[in-house]
């Protein structure tokens, strides 16, 4: 009785999680979509989302790349099938490791960022004052974060995945033996356009998600610098989760054939 | 034949999960009447101005603004009310992002629509008025003391000129000095601009120096209220004792592990 009794409270707890969730969401959509947009603010959010990522993205679709030509060369090989190596490669990366390492690795950066700077803000009634110097927070806070995550995403996925191809030719051409034209030609042969399409609306969706949960727990933290923290840790971990159910969601359903 | 207060608050009530705050308050402020609000640490008084900001919704009750419940109201009349209002905040709650005069501008450059140099103008001569100097205005808020941080908060406040201002203990944490140079700028407020206050403050010498009129929070309540005259001369045995700043009364302080 008592453990179906903690189930349906969690789950009663999840479903209003999820009310409170959509809710936030509204509200700051109604808000791109009513003028005035704060320009300069995404313009800096972009910056801080975007240029600050490159490093740690790019170095995680480089290793990424790297390691998976070494690995698809060792399964290719047991059916002689190593010419495909670059073309699996590449598939690989831009249709999935590309988008969701990158926006795993923008998520860790950036959730945590905007959920503990918006945190302290509401714990040290920051957000209060908006109020009073009538500012909408939504305004303020919220919307440039979203609008600059979701445009910024998907120009961080395409240099992931060129790093991340590049990567895979650098072990390709230095250790695995192949011709540096024959690999590249082997690249484009395999990839198309849907390929693409699918690693920008990934992107676009990750995006939107890291900034919503960063700005949606860190808005509703409470009590102090523990609440931060906690907020902090709950908009990386909701972060993970989504990126990894929607990445889920739209590879099954909308580029799966 | 009574006008309508500036300010009307009705059997207000508030409470934190099973933690009633106020119950039942009522307090009416008059147009270009400077109010004190006293009363014991964590009576609720930081609550009572953020209900009637709308930055905490009441548990019941009304607040009327020039008649007007404002919470009931359209949209576009709560803006119309928060761009007449200034706020200082206890905490002084200055963006930490921004340096000091931005803290200062935020507001005439936001909602006022002040052009950006204008405004920066407009934040040195308000933070002259707190008594500091131009090198400051580009520094943040992190490289300044506590009682500076409150006077940025307060230049903030006032920067637009507001009809209504509310200070949340303007003087906690300056030197005597300094608080009576605060006392002064508020009446300044008062007198000059015609606006209506409503100061907290555990500062006796502020509320003599601030008042109009005096209002004692307790228990939830508004247990006393009148003229700074009446104030000194009360019988009232808690306002006498909270004025006295005495242990013996019939408020009793809860003290973690006391008797
Ligand atoms: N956001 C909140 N959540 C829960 N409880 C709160 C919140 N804000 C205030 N309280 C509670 O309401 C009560 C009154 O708080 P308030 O800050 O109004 O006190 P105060 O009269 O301003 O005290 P002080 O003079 O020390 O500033 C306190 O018991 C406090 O714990
Ligand atoms: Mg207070």
């Amino acid at each position: 009785m008592g453990f179906l009794a903690t189930i349906g409270r969690y789950f009663i707890g999840a479903l209003a999680e999820i009310g409170r969730v959509s809710r936030f969401s509204y509200e700051a959509v109604t808000h791109i979509v009513r003028p005035p947009l704060y320009y300069p603010l995404i313009g800096r959010q972009m910056l801080s989302i975007g240029y600050f990522s490159l490093p740690v993205v790019g170095l995680t679709a480089i290793f990424t790349g790297a390691a998976l030509a070494q690995q698809i060369f060792v399964g290719t090989a047991r059916f002689n099938a190593e010419a495909t190596v670059a073309g699996i490669v590449v598939i690989a990366i831009v249709r999935e490791l590309g988008p969701v390492l990158g926006g795993l690795m923008v998520a860790g950066r950036v959730s945590s960022a905007m959920a503990a700077e918006i945190g302290t803000m509401r714990v040290s009634e920051q957000i209060d004052a908006l109020v009073t110097l009538s500012t909408n927070p939504y305004k303020y806070l919220i919307v440039p974060r979203l609008i600059a995550a979701v445009i910024t995403l998907p120009l961080l996925v395409i240099v992931a995945n060129i790093i991340g191809v590049f990567g895979g030719f650098l072990v390709g051409t230095q250790k695995l033996g192949f011709n540096a034209a024959n690999y590249l030609q082997v690249t484009m042969d395999f990839l198309e356009a849907s390929d693409i399409y699918s690693a920008l609306v990934k992107a676009a969706v990750f995006g939107f998600i890291i900034a919503l949960m960063g700005t949606y727990h860190g808005f509703h933290s409470r009590g102090g610098a523990a609440g931060v923290g906690a907020a902090t840790t709950n908009a990386v971990v909701t972060a993970f989760i989504l990126i990894l159910l929607a990445n889920l969601i739209i590879t099954i359903n909308v580029f799966g054939s | 034949m009574s006008k309508t207060p500036k300010i009307s608050i009705k059997g207000l009530y508030k409470g934190f999960a099973g933690n009633p705050v106020l119950k039942g308050l009522d307090l009416d402020i008059m147009a270009g009447e400077s109010v004190v609000v006293i009363g014991g640490s964590g009576t609720g008084k930081s609550v009572l101005v953020k209900c009637i900001l709308g930055l905490m919704a009441p548990d019941a009750g009304e607040i009327l603004i020039d008649g007007k419940n404002i919470a009931a109201s359209a949209k576009s009349l709560r803006d119309e009310f928060m761009k007449k209002v200034g706020m200082l905040f206890q905490g002084g709650a200055l963006f930490d992002s921004l340096s000091v005069w931005e803290n200062v501008a935020f507001g005439l450059i936001r909602a006022h629509g002040m052009a950006k140099e204008a405004a920066r103008e407009v934040a040195i001569e308000k933070l002259a008025r707190v008594g500091l100097a131009e090198d400051v205005a580009t520094l943040r808020p992190d490289e300044l003391s506590g009682g500076m941080k409150k006077r940025v908060a307060l230049a903030r406040a006032i920067a637009a000129n507001p009809e209504i201002i509310f200070f949340d203990e303007p003087t906690t944490g300056l030197d005597p000095i300094m608080a009576d140079v605060i006392n002064g700028l508020i009446t300044e407020c008062v007198k000059d601009l015609g606006a209506t206050t409503l100061t907290i403050t555990h500062d006796m010498s502020s509320v003599h120096k601030i008042a109009d009129k005096a209002a004692m929070l307790h228990a939830g309540k508004i247990i006393w209220h009148g003229s700074r005259k009446e104030l000194a001369n009360t019988k009232n045995p808690f306002v006498r004792q909270f004025v006295a700043g005495s242990a013996d009364g019939p408020i009793k302080m809860a003290l973690a592990g006391g008797v």
